[in-house]
């Protein structure tokens, strides 16, 4: 008789194989967290595990959900729910640079879209992709607090203050591997 | 050493002022746009150049929070320990020397101080101009090492908490900060003491008290300068807090992209821990106070306090209708208190010195200081601290510096994505909560980006609402489809599709959602259109029915031409994307309209002027 | 009480009503979409969304919700304000203006809260058309189809499968313009936890959630000369389907429906309560062998599919528990597609078995592939108790105007036993008549007598009869207590089972019944807003209809249904044997 009782390879194992070492490092940051029977408390440890598991990931895959899922007894739905409430949260995997331009209000007003559009142009990617070649990640921010640089870059820690259009460039000639 | 007592606090700082140095200070500001602007290496190398000079006994480095001082970032303050201060924007490596021989010397000589009339510390020279700041909130930041709980100490630090621990009872601390009338400074001006008062008058059990420190106002960054600069004041704001409403526990809810603010809070939470501040039995008074970090995740609606509580709770960060309050039932169901960080700094100073003092300040609706982020087309980008009740005016053109590059002054939103449009008609508001909302703005945290004449502002507008459509948690329908609605039709007004009911349909539009959406953020996301449609209608107008803008800023209602002054060189063509310009060498080139997308490269790479955009 | 005035009318309630109850009390209802009043279930659903229900209230800068706003000592509301009537209007319009506009080919047409209030408020003209919602559809599954498209994100689906049902398959997603209700990543349903209840399906107002259709395929069966096309009906069918026909809540239809599965072509008409008394017949058997040995308790029933996936899903340490005995819908098509099929000498391929459920999981139980020995599905389509209305409707039958007619043999014959299944506790109580006989039987002479009455024994057990999620009952039989529970719902379920995980409570028997209230409320009938919208409670009427048709049935005890006795004689033997094994029993499989 056919019937559904088959053995799959669980998040855990897929994981610990292709990622043995990230994997191991979430696994030791969620064996410290005081995790009890009640959802409610386990609850609150779960935007802090998500940043803890895509400071270690880069981004946050299905296969780390469904860990952090079984670890903080949560649905798996629940946890979906949340990573795409918050714009920090990232499923995909996005480019080693993170050319993050600040679209806040002192940014806009002194040009920031126009910066966004030279990245695009010259990456040829749109705001909240990532190149073919994974090297680069456009995005936008709102707001960094750092208005009197307006318009500001970040590229990954990296902050250029003032740019034009004219400095992308130098810019994306600046990010080496 | 552990403090038990309050008289371990007098002694404690009686012992730190004996040991005061006698050092001339190097401040280096190294808040975020500090770091951002370089300071890290200024700070490094004038370590380096003391310690090469062997100049160590006449002057210490210190680094310090954000003086407000933004645009002439990277700085140092060169401060006597007679509290003699002389300020230096914009300083470079090469400087050094001559900033601390100047130091040493005690004139300015030969350098370019900063010319600036910004910030007087009282002990200095009466001030020149008429228009003095006032610093409550930020009376430490960029005065102390925050990294120091000692530099806190020497400013009276902790002095607020051991006088209510020891002197008042929780209802006579609650009574006070009602009595000083100081109201929230993160947007809606609730009267904190009454917040508080709520909820005391819960049954005793567990109660939370959290700091709101997920400042997410584009153009608004005092909160993190309090954060960075003087972390122990909000610390101390908070155990008051705890003590008054009868709560052990406080939580700091700040946004991720504040890495510093954190790293500072965490030290500042450790400091405070082993130094018996925080902790078991503080004071020797029997209350326990601890405080936590929790961390956003980028999300504008969790300011919102029931958002705020449902991300701590680790829920996607959706408001809740309210009733029931936070006060009431807030934090995994129990009596909560949410303050923003500025608010918290308030109340160390109103403690020590009084609600009289406090009420003294400000306007009798508002009082006491707010904090203003000036930021936009502004001469002098930073933070001021001035009275409520103070002019628009004076805050743009006297501590503001006025319209940056010679510009007209157009317009200045203040209270963020969710405030309002103002005029140079309302330039002579005296700015206080109630003045705003009658314009159809709001304080919100105190964020102002001021517009020149090259500001479009149908396009800000669009700008505006395509951040509330972003930022919109998407739960209500008003403000999930309204805002996305108004966005597409002031985007259809931009790119030159507008039509003349649109004007009707936005404001009706407008009202409905300020009316009918569930928390602060829709019933505020249309006063950027109504605003401007209310201040700016000719502009609209020149979109819908002239096919124009004005400022010359939405792309599809421009065009880019060659005059006169081409000489025919051919960058502009040879820059072109789409290749639509054309002319033979030496001769005045040509702009196909038809193929322009309007990305402006020619006008960028043309170095005789010869291109136009209209 | 708390006074009030709404539109200068006075009224009092008690302190803690909102707006909403309060208006109609005085026979104004204030128009609402996102509400749903779950008190029955004992489930609060207070998202106050849709901002539908906006009122005035004197002394409030904007308007307010009526759904969540409490009343005041001195309130005075006024409900139709120019200002509220043109801010619900707007926001309607809003809701539309994302809407698709192919009400005339939805499912849900005119059975749709958003389609009603449009008319109610005479909206003729759409001024704020923009973007709208694109996501892909997902129709993959056997059982719910969802098109997030027509969400309105009242957020009741996401209320009923978490809060309700404890299934969390569906969250908020995403924010802004773009947020809807999904489960994780956008998978499809059938890729997660979702057992397929439907409760999801009954809680939405629009067409956003509906059941995966199988009318085209019925029809075209029953054109095909080549097939013998039978029918099966659920117990809880029948007092529901005439809610469709504009019959009152609770009014018993068999005969009706019987005629007009006759009208509409099926070859034979059977019952699936038959099936049912034979499930009691295996299952009884099984707890009687397990009281004997004192093993292996309690036994859990296994007749509810959303049940039985929700325990693979959920509580995979728990897979011994249940009895193996399938559900009545697969012992039906198991004889069907054997001993019937045999009987009538055809192909079991040319023999097509169609079921008319109350439930939406059985459409994913049909397509299990245990219960398609060799290929051959042993139930061939399930249709919805709304599909058949539908297709009754589309044939033109006037089922009002019908006689009542009889099942066929030799698959109609039931008992009162069969019936109650179609109620929460009804399996267990069937199987406690069945079980009392026999274990009277044995403690007398020690013997089995599987198809002897016991006269004195008892037959009403009401107290696992009721809506209450939880009921609890100590039996006495004989010298034996037997200590029973019945859940319905599956946050109920969950929380019974957690308290036999930890050995907190120990039972004989447990039922288990997916759906609050029982098939009575199954996702696939007729839409009733939950059974307790407005004070009219459809649920207790269906409830009450299904104990007075036990009533009314001459035989009320599953061992003593004659053609029951029949099929064992002929063909299986005795209950629990290796025949019966092979076609009336399954197995579990843990889902984690």
């Amino acid at each position: 008789m056919t019937c559904c009782c088959e053995k799959t390879e669980s998040a855990l194992e897929k994981l610990s194989r292709l990622e043995p070492e990230k994997t191991a490092s979430l696994n030791a940051f969620l064996d410290q967290l005081p995790i009890g029977k009640d959802v409610e408390s386990n609850r609150a440890h779960l935007i802090v595990a998500l940043h803890q598991a895509q400071g270690i990931f880069g981004y946050l895959p299905s296969e780390v959900q469904q860990i952090i899922a079984e670890r903080l007894k949560l649905t798996r739905s629940e946890i979906y729910g949340v990573i795409s409430f918050y714009s920090y949260f990232t499923d995909q995997p996005i480019g080693r640079f993170k050319i993050n331009v600040c679209c806040g209000t002192a940014c806009f007003v002194k040009g920031a879209n126009l910066v966004v559009e030279q990245f695009s142009r010259e990456l040829k990617i749109k705001e909240g992709e990532t190149s073919a070649d994974g090297r680069f990640f456009l995005g936008v921010l709102r707001c960094v607090g750092a208005c009197s640089l307006a318009p500001v870059v970040m590229v990954n820690e990296r902050v250029y203050g003032n740019v034009t259009p004219a400095m992308v460039s130098k810019i994306i000639a600046d990010c080496k591997d | 050493m552990k403090i038990k007592k309050p008289s371990d606090l007098t002694a404690k700082v009686a012992e730190l002022r004996a040991g005061l140095s006698g050092k001339t200070r190097l401040q280096v500001s190294l808040g975020t746009c500090g770091i951002a602007a370089g300071g890290s290496p200024i700070a490094a190398a004038l370590r380096k150049h003391i310690a090469e000079q062997g100049l160590e006994k006449k002057f210490e480095v210190v680094d310090v929070g954000c003086l407000g001082l933004c645009y002439c970032e990277p700085m140092v303050e060169v401060k006597s320990a007679k509290g003699k201060s002389i300020i230096y924007g914009h300083v470079s490596e090469e400087q050094i020397p001559a900033i601390v021989a100047a130091g040493a010397s005690k004139t300015a000589e030969g350098l370019e101080a900063l010319k600036t009339s910004l910030y007087y510390p009282e002990e200095q020279a009466k001030p020149k101009k008429k228009v003095v700041q006032t610093r409550i909130a930020l009376r430490n930041s960029g005065r102390i090492n925050p990294e120091k709980l000692e530099d806190y100490l020497l400013q009276d630090g902790y002095q607020a908490l051991a006088k209510v621990l020891s002197d008042m009872k929780p209802a006579q601390v609650c009574d006070e900060l009602v009595e000083s009338g100081l109201r929230g400074r993160g947007g809606g001006g609730f009267p904190t003491g009454k917040k508080w008062q709520f909820a005391a008058a819960q049954p005793k059990g567990q109660k939370y008290i959290i700091c709101n420190a997920d400042e997410g106002d584009p153009g608004a960054f005092m909160d993190r300068a309090v954060l960075e600069g003087d972390p122990h004041a909000v610390l101390e704001a908070m155990a008051i807090g705890g003590y008054a409403i009868g709560s052990d526990t406080g939580l700091i809810y700040i946004r991720a992209e504040y890495p510093l603010a954190i790293a500072r809070l965490k030290k500042a939470i450790e400091q405070a821990t082993a130094a018996g501040l925080l902790g078991k039995n503080i004071f020797g008074s029997g209350f326990d106070f601890n405080i936590e970090l929790k961390y956003g995740a980028g999300a504008f609606v969790c300011g919102e306090e029931t958002a705020l509580i449902h991300s701590i709770e680790g829920k996607r960060g959706e408001p809740t209708f309210k009733p029931p309050f936070p006060a009431v039932r807030g934090l995994w169901g129990k009596p909560t208190i949410v303050n923003n960080v500025e608010t918290l700094a308030n109340i160390p100073a109103i403690f020590r010195q009084g609600a009289a003092w406090f009420k003294s300040i400000g306007t009798p609706g508002s009082p006491g200081s707010k904090v203003f982020a000036l930021a936009g087309k502004i001469s002098n980008v930073g933070l001021v601290e001035v009275p409520m009740g103070i002019k628009l005016r004076d805050i743009i053109f006297e501590l503001g510096g006025g319209i940056a590059n010679g510009r007209e002054f157009k317009a200045v939103q203040t209270g963020g994505p969710s405030g309002g449009c103002l005029t140079a008609k309302n330039l002579d508001t005296a700015i206080d909560y109630e003045s705003l909302k009658a314009l159809g703005s709001m304080m919100g945290s105190g964020g102002m980006i001021i517009m020149d004449e090259d500001t479009c502002m149908v396009n800000i507008a669009r700008f505006f609402l395509e951040f509330t459509v972003d930022e919109s948690c998407g739960k209500c329908t008003p403000c999930r489809i309204g805002n996305k609605r108004l966005f597409e039709i002031l985007d259809k007004i931009c790119a030159g599709q507008g039509t003349p009911e649109m004007l009707d349909q936005l404001e009706e539009l407008g009202n409905v959602i300020k009316d009918t959406s569930l928390c602060g953020l829709g019933q505020t996301s249309p006063n950027p259109v109504l605003s401007t449609l209310k201040n700016f209608p000719e502009e609209y107008k020149a979109h819908i029915f002239e096919h124009r803008c004005p400022a010359a800023v939405c792309t599809s209602l421009l065009n880019y031409t060659i005059n006169e002054n081409c000489i025919g060189c051919g960058i502009c063509a040879r820059n072109c994307p789409v290749n639509c310009i054309s002319g033979l060498p030496k001769t005045r080139h040509h702009i196909d309209q038809s193929k322009c997308i309007k990305c402006g490269a020619c006008m960028r790479s043309c170095k005789f002027a010869a291109i136009d955009r209209k | 009480m708390v006074n009030l005035k709404i539109n200068n009318n006075p009224v009092s309630v008690p302190e803690g009503s909102t707006i909403l109850e309060a208006a109609a009390q005085l026979g104004l209802k204030i128009p609402t979409l996102c509400h749903i009043n779950w008190d029955c279930f004992h489930v609060e659903h207070r998202s106050g969304s849709c901002r539908i229900c906006v009122v005035e209230v004197a002394g409030r800068p904007n308007l307010a919700p009526s759904c969540c706003t409490p009343v005041a000592e001195g309130m005075d509301v006024h409900t139709n304000t120019m200002r509220a009537i043109r801010a619900r209007r707007t926001v309607l319009e809003l809701l539309l203006s994302n809407h698709p506009k192919d009400c005339l080919v939805c499912t849900k047409n005119q059975n749709c809260t958003l389609q009603t209030l449009a008319s109610e408020f005479n909206i003729h003209d759409i001024r704020y058309e923009g973007e709208q919602t694109e996501l892909a559809v997902d129709d993959n599954g056997a059982a719910i189809r969802r098109d997030m498209n027509k969400c309105i994100m009242c957020r009741r689906c996401e209320t009923a499968c978490n809060v309700v049902q404890t299934v969390g398959v569906l969250s908020g997603v995403n924010r802004g313009f773009t947020a809807s209700v999904a489960p994780q990543n956008f998978l499809p349903l059938d890729q997660t936890a979702c057992v397929f209840c439907g409760q999801c399906v009954l809680a939405c107002p629009v067409g956003a959630l509906t059941e995966i259709g199988y009318k085209d395929e019925v029809w075209q069966v029953l054109n095909d000369p080549s097939k013998t096309v039978i029918v099966q009906t659920a117990p809880a069918v029948r007092v529901a389907i005439g809610e469709e026909f504009g019959m009152k809540p609770g009014e018993i239809s068999t005969g009706k429906l019987v005629a007009a599965l006759r009208r509409l072509g099926f070859a034979k008409i059977f019952d699936t309560d038959w099936s049912a008394d034979l499930t009691i017949l295996e299952e009884a058997t099984e707890l009687f062998g397990r009281i004997k040995s004192g093993e292996n308790l309690p036994i859990l029933t296994s007749c509810c599919p959303g049940w039985v996936n929700f325990l693979e899903h959920q509580f995979p340490d728990l897979m011994h528990m249940p009895s193996t005995a399938k559900s009545p819908q697969q012992m039906f098509g198991a004889i069907a597609k054997s001993y019937y099929a045999q009987k009538l000498g055809i192909d079991p391929s040319d023999l097509i078995v169609v079921s008319i459920m109350p439930c939406l999981a059985k459409k994913y139980e049909a397509g299990r592939p245990e219960f398609a020995p060799e290929g051959v599905r042993d139930v061939d389509y399930v249709l919805s108790t709304r599909e058949l209305a539908s297709m009754i409707k589309e044939a033109g039958v006037m089922f009002n105007r019908l006689p009542d007619e009889s099942y066929d043999d030799p698959l109609g014959e039931s008992t009162g036993a069969g019936v109650i299944f179609g109620a929460s506790g009804g399996v267990l109580e069937a199987a406690l008549r069945t079980a009392a006989d026999w274990i009277l039987n044995e403690q007398k002479d020690g013997s089995i007598a599987y198809f002897e009455d016991v006269a004195e024994s008892p037959i009403d057990f009401v107290a696992v009869r009721g809506l209450d999620g939880i009921k609890e009952a100590t039996v006495k039989i004989g010298d034996l207590e037997l200590k029973a529970a019945v859940a319905s719902g599956l946050g109920n379920a969950r929380k019974l089972l957690e308290k036999i995980q930890s050995g907190e409570s120990q039972y004989h028997a447990i039922e288990i019944m997916a759906c609050p209230g029982g098939c009575i409320n199954g996702g696939g009938q007729p839409y009733s807003n939950c059974g307790c919208n407005d004070g009219s409670d459809i649920l207790e009427a269906r409830k009450e209809a299904i104990y007075r048709a036990d009533k009314g049935l001459p035989i009320r005890k599953s061992h003593l249904n004659p053609s029951i006795v029949k099929i064992y004689k002929d063909f299986l033997g005795e209950p629990n044997s290796e025949l019966a094994h092979k076609l009336l029993h399954t197995h579990y499989c843990p889902k984690k």
